[in-house]
């Protein structure tokens, strides 16, 4: 809550001190004085700053972030047009990349050393060096140009379906993930090995566990607790990569909102979105606490 | 693991090499139009290749080279000098105010995606490699104080650190002197893989024109270049990307090599 | 023929040698005790009987339970063994259970492993017994319980529930109650032997402690790097010492040394009424944080030239009282005073103070920067002083204190990690000696030291206080070293001073029900010398 309100403000004044007035950017150079005025008071620049804030953040509150100073449309109408295209996104990169590093982290950790082990950390390795918007290129290359698989970018839109929608959003999922991937990958397999030097996990094998049940049974929950603070940051990089891979899918999200916003000085949009970005890493953030105390019954009594 | 440390510093020296070179001497003038000449996939003349203004592609990735390392250098400088104080600061003062206060800080940093930081600079001051240095940078903060603070707390603990206390020595000076000095290994290995993750954000924020601007080049903006004739000539995006990939990988193959031979667990059986 | 036969057991690991031509036996029913300092392969021997050791251990020899050879079972094989037939309790209860399962489910974890048709309700009903017969009965310690709401001994009991569950023939225990305190070891070992007798199991115990091998067991092997030295019968064995690592090792365990007389008493440090108060966290977001009061209205007095002791078990305050009489914590309440001057005025330590004070702690790794060398890390205290020495009057206060120490002058050059344990425990108490301190805090100084070289630091500590006339205050879990290095003794219990007196008389004829039980359960050897003459 705290942080929500600091953020809010660094944000705003942030914006704010910016250089350049979105009334005289809208006019032109030869614009005359007065009909400046009235679009700055009919734009609510007129008012000062302090005032200016509160109405912005009395408007977040209640769901009205505001009107573009540019395209004289709600700023939420806006967002929540390129929500539908950002957010899924990055909820799709985020569950591929759960879904390919867990099974590499855990395979490595069960063979550390051995061939398999030094594969997938060779791969890691490279998958971390990869930007993930030259991966997108060459995604683009392979699978669009040469295969035809997919489009090569722009977005159908939800209406043709949810499956249409998942198709033409794949390549940009994957390019996001797989980065992201390689450094899940890296963690989980490192906390497992930590977690596998235990001394609990020497008591299971006394018991009669297998290297292998004693891995599953008792290894995994407890590697997981370092993995969720990683998830928890890659939403926060997925949701930012997002902006770069929108640019080269010309999907129409956040990212090209934010873009052209920034280009057409339309200080409200820009504020609202990346308001709303720091929002959302404070949730998920919040989630990743309660997920937390669901894995680990020690934080449980505490609270 | 002495091998990932022997690649991961040829794979940078190589780079930082190049870099050093382009200052003096540069296959070509990498910013001269050749135009008759553009496109050309890799030959004997041009190494890597010509983009769609005929420019010498190995020329400009050498160029490049100084701005992405020099501006990842800066942003892990900054991170460092405004980092590493405030981490002994807070592990110092463990518990109080101060540390809270750093702390919570340190979250609302971390709250901003990097590239979120980037945008709103660029929003203010405009698109420039001076201002991509400080959004890095000011994402670097927060991760060199956290790192910092996490080490320097679980050597406050340690009993060599309680005999200097006994010694009469102010919080102060045993930060200097005692707690540095064994936090500098983990910096080191932080700093190395800060630096990559520095040229990767270099490179995208380039890319979408936020980062550096033109004459200066750079791998993130040839890249963006190299999108719409992606399909022609392939070359114009491959080089760039493989110059950043393997920058990447070579410092963060010596990061961990730095880590294996640093620790001082393994030191002393080395020893 | 015996239940458990390892024969010309060797091991080596990464062709660093572990073992050499091991040979034992436990029979049914009967309680072995391997003993050795650390280094001895006494661990290792008991991860071979389980066939649980590390990657890269190369053995040969033969490992057989009742006949079956164990280095030559199948993976399969040793899973249906470990558990069923041999069971195994570790030393480090804190860290022995996982933290995220219900001590219910891991107890009933060991039944439904070897026996998947057992049903859930069956397995649990087992688990409950299991872990009443341990004394944990379900009414109070339920199986939803998570091990962190269990203290040491309690969770020592689940893992003994869990190696126990299926009434193996062999229970193997390494070093079970190293990491408990004297009265809760003494239940543990109580519990332990009764299970072993009242199931007729066989009990393989690893300990360094002798006393608790004395005590506890029928035959004792004594090993050292990697050999066994010696082993028989335990009454024999103790009468009849054969090789000399063996006596070498009882005389070290009861090592006494003689103290030179004390002068006159003639009050030090005075220290009235103290008490230390701990914020507690939050409960409630706006509530006012509670406290908990760690030492709570101590007060004594140490004089000139006096050997103090000061015994209690672990979270009974000593720890944050040496803390506060360092001045490096303030205290709530109370006043300490040297010779007469606050270590704390207003706010900050008192430096007057703190040069007349020092102190030795008990992790000889831990207690110095590894960076530095020698003559840096003696020198720290120096600090203190207004005018420390330089030159070669520092030179010479280095080459004093580390000849003081039965170190050379030499090794002032040398870094931490070039020393053993002992020696660096050496160099702690010559940093402490650098500025001839009034006072010198012992905090469990001796504790982390193989017995051999504690009886070699205990030594040095009497020919200091000949040489030095210290004055020192001990603080030690251990009781019989407390009763030979110091002249007079305090007890404390939950942050309290219950008892104090004269070691002697206090060891002797102890006042408080506190110090009688932990003079109890400590664990104590045989007087030899007697029953050999």
């Amino acid at each position: 809550m705290i942080s929500l309100t600091v953020a809010s403000l660094v944000i705003f004044f942030v914006v704010e001190v910016a250089p350049g007035d979105p009334a005289s950017f809208m006019l032109g150079v030869n614009a005359q004085p007065d009909t400046l005025a009235a679009l700055r008071s009919e734009l609510g620049l007129d008012v000062p700053k302090i005032q200016r804030y509160f109405v912005w953040v009395g408007g977040l509150l209640s769901g009205d972030f505001g009107t573009s100073y540019t395209y004289r449309t709600p700023v939420s109408e806006m967002i929540a047009a390129r929500m539908w295209v950002s957010l899924p996104l990055a909820l799709y990169a985020l569950a591929l990349s759960t879904l390919i590093a867990f099974p590499a982290g855990i395979y490595a950790a069960s063979r550390r050393g051995e061939a398999g082990d030094i594969g997938v950390m060779g791969a890691t390795q490279l998958g971390v060096a990869v930007p993930n918007f030259w991966f997108a290129m060459m995604l683009v290359l392979i699978f669009a140009i040469n295969l035809r698989w997919f489009a090569a970018g722009g977005f159908v839109g939800w209406d043709e379906g949810f499956w249409a929608g998942m198709h033409a959003l794949t390549l940009p999922a994957i390019a996001l993930a797989l980065p992201q991937a390689a450094i899940l990958a890296r963690v989980m397999r490192s906390s497992l090995l930590d977690v596998l030097g235990e001394d609990f996990m020497r008591t299971a094998r006394a018991k009669g566990l297998s290297a292998r049940q004693a891995l599953w049974r008792h290894g995994l929950r407890n590697a997981l607790i370092p993995v969720l603070t990683i998830i928890g940051l890659q939403f926060s990089f997925l949701l930012a990569g997002s902006i770069i891979i929108e640019q080269v899918f010309y999907l129409p999200g956040l990212g090209r909102l934010v873009f052209q916003s920034i280009s057409a000085r339309d200080l409200i949009v820009v504020e609202s979105v990346v308001m709303l970005l720091v929002f959302s890493v404070i949730i998920v953030n919040f989630v990743v606490d309660l997920a937390y105390a669901a894995v680990d019954p020690r934080l449980r009594s505490r609270t | 693991m002495r091998r990932n440390l022997i690649i991961g510093g040829l794979l940078t020296a190589v780079f930082v090499l190049a870099a050093l070179i382009s200052f003096v001497w540069t296959p070509f003038d990498h910013a001269a139009l050749d135009i008759p000449n553009k496109l050309k996939t890799p030959n004997g003349t041009n190494l890597l290749g010509t983009d769609h203004f005929g420019r010498d592609i190995l020329s400009m990735i050498m160029v490049g080279a100084r701005t992405s390392i020099a501006v990842a250098l800066v942003a892990v400088g900054i991170g460092m000098g405004l980092g590493i104080p405030l981490g002994l600061w807070a592990a110092a003062r463990s518990g109080s105010w101060i540390d809270e206060l750093i702390m919570r800080g340190n979250d609302l940093v971390f709250a901003f995606p990097s590239l979120v930081i980037a945008i709103l600079i660029t929003a203010i001051f405009g698109a420039g490699a001076v201002n991509a240095i400080i959004a890095i940078g000011i994402f670097n903060i927060p991760v060199f104080a956290r790192i910092t603070r996490g080490g320097a707390l679980s050597l406050w603990q340690r009993e060599f650190i309680l005999a200097a206390r006994v010694a009469g020595k102010s919080a102060a000076r045993i930060s200097v002197e005692h707690i540095l000095p064994n936090v500098t290994n983990l910096l080191i290995v932080q700093g190395t893989i800060q630096f990559s993750l520095g040229i990767l954000a270099e490179a995208g924020l380039s890319y979408v024109g936020l980062g550096a601007q033109p004459p200066t080049p750079s791998w993130g903006r040839m890249l963006a270049d190299a999108q719409t004739l992606v399909s022609i000539s392939p070359h114009m995006a491959l080089m760039p990307g493989l110059a950043i990939i393997l920058t990447v990988l070579g410092l963060n193959l010596m990061g961990d090599g730095l880590r294996d031979y640093l620790d001082p667990r393994l030191r002393v059986a080395r020893l | 023929m015996s239940l458990l036969e390892i024969q010309n057991l060797s091991m080596s690991i990464h062709s660093y040698d572990i073992l050499h031509d091991v040979t034992l036996s436990v029979d049914e029913g009967e309680i072995v005790a391997i003993t050795g300092e650390s280094g001895s392969g006494k661990s290792m021997t008991a991860l071979a009987a389980m066939q649980l050791l590390p990657k890269g251990a190369d053995t040969t020899g033969r490992i057989l339970l009742g006949g079956h050879d164990l280095t030559q079972m199948s993976e399969r094989a040793l899973c249906a063994m470990r558990g069923n037939d041999i069971g195994m309790v570790f030393q480090e209860p804190m860290t022995a259970l996982n933290p995220v399962h219900t001590i219910g489910r891991q107890v009933a974890e060991t039944v439904c492993v070897h026996d998947s048709s057992v049903s859930r309700a069956k397995a649990e009903a087992l688990a409950a017994e299991t872990l009443a017969r341990v004394g944990l009965p379900p009414e109070r310690f339920p199986l939803s319980r998570f091990p962190h709401e269990l203290s040491g001994g309690q969770r020592q009991r689940v893992v003994i529930a869990m190696a126990i569950a299926l009434r193996p023939r062999l229970l193997i225990a390494d070093e079970p109650t190293t990491a408990l305190d004297v009265t809760t070891q003494a239940q543990i070992l109580d519990l332990l032997k009764r299970l072993a007798r009242e199931d007729g199991m066989g009990l393989l115990m690893i300990t360094h402690d002798l006393a608790v091998v004395a005590d506890m067991a029928d035959r004792i092997v004594v090993m050292r790097r990697g050999d066994v030295v010696e082993e028989g019968q335990t009454d024999q064995l103790l009468r009849n010492m054969q090789h000399p690592y063996t006596k070498m090792l009882f005389a070290a365990s009861s090592h006494q040394v003689t103290l030179p007389v004390a002068p006159k008493p003639e009050p030090l440090m005075e220290v009235q009424g103290v008490c230390r108060d701990y914020k507690l966290p939050r409960t409630t977001v706006f509530g006012a944080p509670g406290t908990f009061r760690a030492v709570n209205n101590v007060s004594f007095t140490i004089q000139r030239g006096e050997r103090l002791g000061l015994v209690g078990e672990s979270g009974c305050g000593k720890s944050t009282l040496t803390r506060a009489l360092l001045g490096l914590e303030q205290i709530q309440e109370g006043t300490i005073a040297l010779d007469g001057e606050p270590v704390f005025t207003g706010t900050k330590p008192n430096l007057n103070v703190r040069r007349k004070m020092q102190v030795v702690f008990q992790d000889p790794f831990g207690s110095f920067n590894p960076r530095h060398r020698v003559d840096r890390l003696i020198t720290e205290p120096f600090h203190l002083l207004d005018d420390p020495p330089e030159g070669t009057d520092r030179q010479a206060a280095i080459a004093e204190a580390l000849t003081a120490v039965g170190l050379a002058p030499e090794d002032a050059q040398k870094y931490i990690h070039e020393f053993s344990g002992g020696q660096r425990q050496r160099i702690a108490i010559a940093r402490a000696l650098i500025i001839k301190p009034e006072l010198i805090l012992f905090d469990e100084a001796v504790s982390a030291l193989d017995v051999s070289v504690r009886a070699q630091i205990l030594d040095l500590l009497a020919e200091l206080c000949a040489a030095y006339n210290l004055t020192y205050l001990f603080i030690s879990h251990d009781l019989s070293v407390v009763r030979t290095v110091t002249d007079r003794v305090l007890v404390m219990q939950s942050g309290e001073i219950v008892e104090q007196g004269d070691t002697e008389q206090v060891f002797e004829r102890p006042a408080h029900p506190y110090t009688r039980k932990l003079i109890a359960a400590a664990p104590v050897l045989p007087d030899l010398h007697q029953e050999a003459g």
